[in-house]
């Protein structure tokens, strides 16, 4: 071949449209006879519903619809469990799902009670200030620690507790481990996620069109065709008469692979039932309740190690908010159980958590989904072991990491796939070494920090690991057609959320047909093009849909062999695809296009042989065994203002290995935003929900996302371990740059406090200003407190 | 987040204004450059039933010297203050202080005169109209009067202005010789509402001695705070190292009562707005030293 196109840096297909505002989002979608809507939603965190008075919005002129629980009658039922929890021995699981409007009692700020259909949004608005919501207050779970307790306010009043879960995973023995070893180290952790905050917010627009009998809903959902499949379900209508349609969307993050939201099930069911078109577009200030998001979780934590510094075991035990309701099962808990080991080599673990429902939005993945927390007990446990041994961070984590000989490693867990974790490649002390290397971390330590602290400025440095398991199944498939213009066209079933979808999968399917990467048209998230998959989560688009691609394109390359080789009477092996032609290699004039094969693949006239099936077209399929396991290492240097506690980061330095690269350009993308959005949760976002469960920073004003200014150069590099689990050889690389981050925070801000507070230990993200204030000068009253530290 | 349906009025006059005023009076509220009453009216927090927009009234806008003072019209854009060359000559404490307020594309449309109106605790223009002894002239049907800076700030968002009361110019004095300024504030992002600001406007004569020490703070009460302690321990003295932390301790101590919140705890507050008083004294008195050694020799 001339040119490669797998693997190069090339600019994204998609951009020249989205740049110029070409490009379709759900909230594009209009129609002349569009009906808008509102929902009426609680202001309380937990109580019981007197009554929901309607009349006087009913009443007002441009509403059209007003709907309490009550007026959805047989339609009105709790959500589906979308992940069933795995098969752990022992597991219990109390499942409560969402409701798609409140009955009875409300469990949440924010859960909706009603919804309003208008002429506009700004009469759905002005209706529901006419709405009348009688709430009697209940006490709510608010505090994770409390709500676990035996006599916390109940979310569910008919289960026993609010324990939503229990789960248990044992490897070798702990207690023995710990019997062995020259020092365990312990602690209380805590590490708080926060909302995903997309650029776009969440939207559904449904249309019934009677002619053709069908009902189209566009939707800025991840899971385009398991929609689909469940609101034909939900409305009784076949799945031929669904299209959900996923079109370009401003960031998913997760909460928006979470199905059937309220407005998913009601806005298209009152499209059929009024018989006009309704759009729902979720504003900033509902989102923060009306989209799941992630939050905290509680862990007590300890680590037997020997007198080098060898991890002999780990002993876990945690509470996990799950929010009012657990529609996605243990996703994220389990996660955080099995993504705690990390990087190494751990003889006995023994772990147990508690999900607990709180009266708190709902917890659903949320990009690292949980993986943060386990990788912040395990960097921080490390951190602690090498202050006891007087050691540093590189080197405790030397000491333990996995080796390339070590693969495959089974670490003896069930993951969130059901599967045994097993790592299937990687090269953990290569990647430690270089990013020690690239940060400096000896000269920094021997050199610049002892100068700068004697000029009274405090530095530190961090370094941290942390594995992402990624591209898990069940699935997902492509369609690869080669048109009679030479175009190819791609059809999968997983939605992009900015991805580069577009542009990735080109390339994976340019370079086995031999044609330019803008030659191939790639659509995703429609269901009328393709209607078998799964959906875009667990960082799976690039492993699993990009080797059905790969797959699919394999099988259209043999077609267009096979026929050219008829056409030529040449054998295949000495056929070329080169320049959208195929070629018989050293004889120039022997060449067709591969749109004119298209064209002879499709006769339209005369006879075939019988079986033979038209065009040049493939649709393939592929199913992992398991999940293949990333990895990585983040280091940083930041400097804290002695007398503000405001942090700079000096310099940012990634390494990160998830195999065969597609596009380097992507994949930098990916790395980039993943490490902003974990600069954001390591320093400045916070979910502030006071006692009484109410959100105090429901907007961008005080829910604060890191700008540009927050973000440093991330200086980035790759190793690449190819996963033997797919021909493709790559691994997922969508949440990597977010997880080790506030582990990073708290190491480089711990050592950058050393010389005002010695023997500090910072054991909870996010951090603040504020907070760093409190951590060195203690949590006293507000009193002058003129005097400094010094 | 739309807000409630309201009346618009485009005014073509400031008298034209001032009538509309006259005629709904609390029910109307004056739209300047929109970017705090906007946003509060699509979370329905404000729900002014007409909107008297001024922003076709030119007359409103402009900066210009005039004897002692530079005259700021109230529709005065911030960005257009930010690069104004009379105000860097004249006035340097405004353009020191222009970035910090918000981010570029807010300043495009802010005007000077709205932010002083809205009042905000947290804001910039506020705290350094008070710092500058700053003249606001307001106007009504009934006529024109002036305020100073700091009798204008009454409580939270709240002024003197009456409700048919438009202001339409900010007087700022010019820099004499001898004197010195300084603007910061710590927020958590650049272009957030300050934690704690400090704006200090400082003169000393040619011995050094200082005769005014005006520093203002923002985000520690219901409106700017002007300090009573940094004039009390300073003027009649030459600053030193040691009194200019006396006087950041003392005003840091005495002379505020900030609340805490989800960003920051009062305590955090005030011992922000101690570094902050020192090293705005500081870099003002210096600045003071400095300008006092060039009218010397000029």
């Amino acid at each position: 071949m001339s040119t490669r196109v797998f693997g190069e840096p090339i600019r994204r297909l998609e951009d020249p449209r989205l740049l110029k505002g070409k490009a379709l989002f759900v909230d594009d979608v209009d129609f002349p006879d569009l009906l808008h809507v509102a929902f009426v939603r609680s202001s309380f965190a937990h109580g019981k519903i007197r009554s929901v008075d309607v009349d006087a919005a009913r009443a007002r002129d441009g509403v059209v619809a007003v709907m309490t629980a009550e007026d959805l009658g047989d339609y009105w039922s709790p959500g589906p469990l979308l992940v069933p929890p795995p098969p752990i021995k022992d597991i219990e699981f109390n499942n409560r799902t969402q409701v798609p409007l409140a009955k009875g009692k409300v469990r949440h700020v924010g859960e909706p009670v009603a919804i309003i259909v208008a002429e506009s949004r700004y009469l759905a608005e002005d209706a529901r200030d006419d709405v009348f919501v009688d709430i009697e207050p209940l006490d709510p779970a608010v505090d994770l620690e409390a709500s676990a307790a035996a006599d916390a306010p109940k979310v569910h009043d008919d289960l026993a507790s609010n324990v939503a879960a229990r789960v248990r995973q044992d490897k070798g023995d702990y207690e023995k481990a710990k019997a062995a070893a020259a020092h365990v180290v312990s602690g209380r952790f805590f590490y708080d996620h926060g909302a995903s905050a997309p650029m776009e917010n969440r939207g559904i627009v449904a249309r019934w069109d009677d002619r053709s009998d069908r009902l189209t809903v566009w939707d800025t959902t991840q899971a385009p065709i398991p929609l689909r499949s469940g609101l034909a379900g939900l409305l009784g209508l076949a799945e031929a008469q669904v299209r959900v349609v996923a079109p370009f969307i401003g960031g998913g993050f997760g909460p928006k692979i979470m199905m059937f939201y309220p407005d998913e099930v009601l806005i298209p069911w009152l499209a059929l039932k009024l018989g006009r078109p309704v759009k729902w577009i979720e504003d900033r200030e509902e989102s923060f309740f009306s989209t799941t998001q992630e939050r905290s979780q509680i862990h007590h934590a300890e680590m037997a190690i020997d007198e080098e510094g060898r991890i002999l075991g780990v002993k876990d035990h945690f509470l996990h908010d799950t929010g009012a309701y657990a529609p996605y099962g243990l996703t994220v808990p389990i996660n955080s159980q099995c993504t705690l080991l990390g990087c190494y080599r751990v003889p006995a673990y023994s772990s147990s958590f508690e999900a607990i429902y709180t009266n708190l939005p709902i917890v659903t993945p949320f990009r690292g989904a949980g993986r943060q927390h386990g990788v912040f007990v395990m960097e921080r446990l490390l951190d602690l072991a090498a202050a006891k041994l007087g050691i540093d961070p590189v080197g405790i984590r030397r000491r333990n990491v996995l080796t390339p000989e070590e693969f495959p490693h089974k670490h003896g867990l069930i993951y969130q796939d059901f599967t045994e974790l097993e790592y299937d490649s990687g090269n953990y002390p290569e990647a430690l070494e270089k990013a020690a290397t690239e940060i400096g971390f000896a000269t920094f330590r021997s050199n610049e920090q002892p100068q700068m602290r004697a000029d009274g400025r405090l530095v530190g440095i961090g370094l941290v690991t942390y594995v992402e398991g990624t591209g898990i199944g069940p699935y997902e498939g492509a369609r690869v057609t080669l048109e009679s213009d030479g175009t190819v066209n791609v059809a999968t079933g997983v939605g992009t959320q900015g991805q580069g979808h577009f542009t990735s999968f080109a390339q994976v399917v340019a370079e086995q047909l031999g044609v330019e990467v803008a030659k191939v048209r790639v659509t995703t998230g429609d269901t009328d093009q393709f209607h078998w998959g799964t959906g875009t989560f667990a960082s799976r688009g690039a492993v699993v849909a990009g080797n059905a691609c790969h797959a699919a394109a394999l099988e259209v390359r043999r077609k267009i062999l096979d026929l050219a080789s008829q056409q030529f009477e040449a054998a295949v092996e000495d056929l070329e695809l080169l320049d959208g032609e195929v070629r018989v290699k050293g004889v120039p004039d022997r060449a067709m296009t591969l749109g004119e094969l298209a064209v002879l693949a499709n006769p339209m006239r005369g006879a075939v042989i019988p079986g033979t099936e038209p065009g040049l077209e493939s649709s393939r399929y592929f199913g992992p065994d398991r999940g293949t396991t990333a990895s990585g290492v983040h280091a940083m240097i930041v400097e804290v203002d002695p007398a503000t506690f405001e942090v700079e980061i000096k310099r940012y330095v990634v390494v990160h290995d998830c195999g065969i690269v597609i596009n380097p350009l992507i994949l930098e993308g990916q790395i980039v935003g993943g490490v902003a959005q974990g600069i954001g949760n390591a320093f400045y976002e916070k979910l502030a929900f006071d006692e009484d469960g109410q959100l105090l920073n429901a907007s961008f004003m005080d829910y604060l996302l890191p700008t540009s200014t927050d973000v440093p150069k991330i200086e980035s590099h790759h190793i690449e371990t190819p996963s033997p689990l797919n021909p493709l050889g790559v691994k997922g690389a969508g949440e990597a740059g977010a997880i080790p981050v506030g582990a990073l925070f708290a190491q480089a801000i711990e050592d950058a406090l050393r010389p005002l507070v010695p023997d500090l230990t910072i054991a909870e993200i996010p951090l603040s200003p504020d907070r760093l204030f409190e951590l060195v000068h203690g949590t006293g009253s507000d009193e002058n407190s003129g005097g400094g530290s010094q | 987040m739309k807000p409630c349906s309201f009346e618009y009025v485009k005014a073509e006059s400031l008298e034209h204004a001032l009538a509309v005023l006259v005629e709904h009076g609390d029910e109307a509220k004056i739209l300047a450059g929109g970017q705090s009453l906007v946003p509060a009216m699509n979370f329905r927090l404000a729900q002014p039933a007409v909107l008297v927009d001024l922003n076709g009234v030119g007359a409103l806008s402009g900066i210009e010297r005039v004897d002692g003072m530079v005259q700021v019209g109230a529709m005065t854009r911030q960005r257009s203050a930010e690069r104004s060359s009379v105000l860097s000559a004249h006035v340097p404490l405004v353009t020191e202080t222009m970035p910090f307020i918000a981010h570029a594309q807010i300043r495009n449309r802010g005007t000077f005169g709205g932010s002083i109106a809205h009042a905000d605790p947290s804001a910039e223009l506020p705290a350094i109209s008070v710092a500058l002894s700053a003249t606001l002239q307001v106007t009504s049907s009934r006529g024109s009067r002036s305020i100073a800076a700091s009798d204008f700030y009454v409580d939270l968002l709240t002024t003197a202005l009456e409700a048919d009361e438009i202001l339409v110019r900010v007087d700022l004095p010019i820099a004499v010789p001898g004197s010195g300024f300084a603007f910061a504030e710590v927020s958590r992002r650049h272009g957030d509402y300050a934690l704690v600001g400090v704006a200090a406007s400082v003169q000393c004569d040619a011995s050094g001695v200082c005769q005014q020490a005006r520093v203002s703070l923002l985000s520690v009460g219901p409106g700017p705070v002007l300090s009573t302690s940094c004039a009390a321990a300073l003027i009649g003295e030459r600053p030193t190292t040691r009194t200019i932390a006396d006087a950041a301790a003392a005003t840091a101590s005495d002379d505020i009562d900030p609340e805490g919140d989800i960003h920051a705890s009062a305590r955090f507050r005030r011992h922000l707005a101690r570094v902050l008083v020192e090293r705005t004294l500081t870099r003002a008195f210096a600045r003071a030293a400095v300008s006092a050694g060039a009218a010397e020799q000029a």
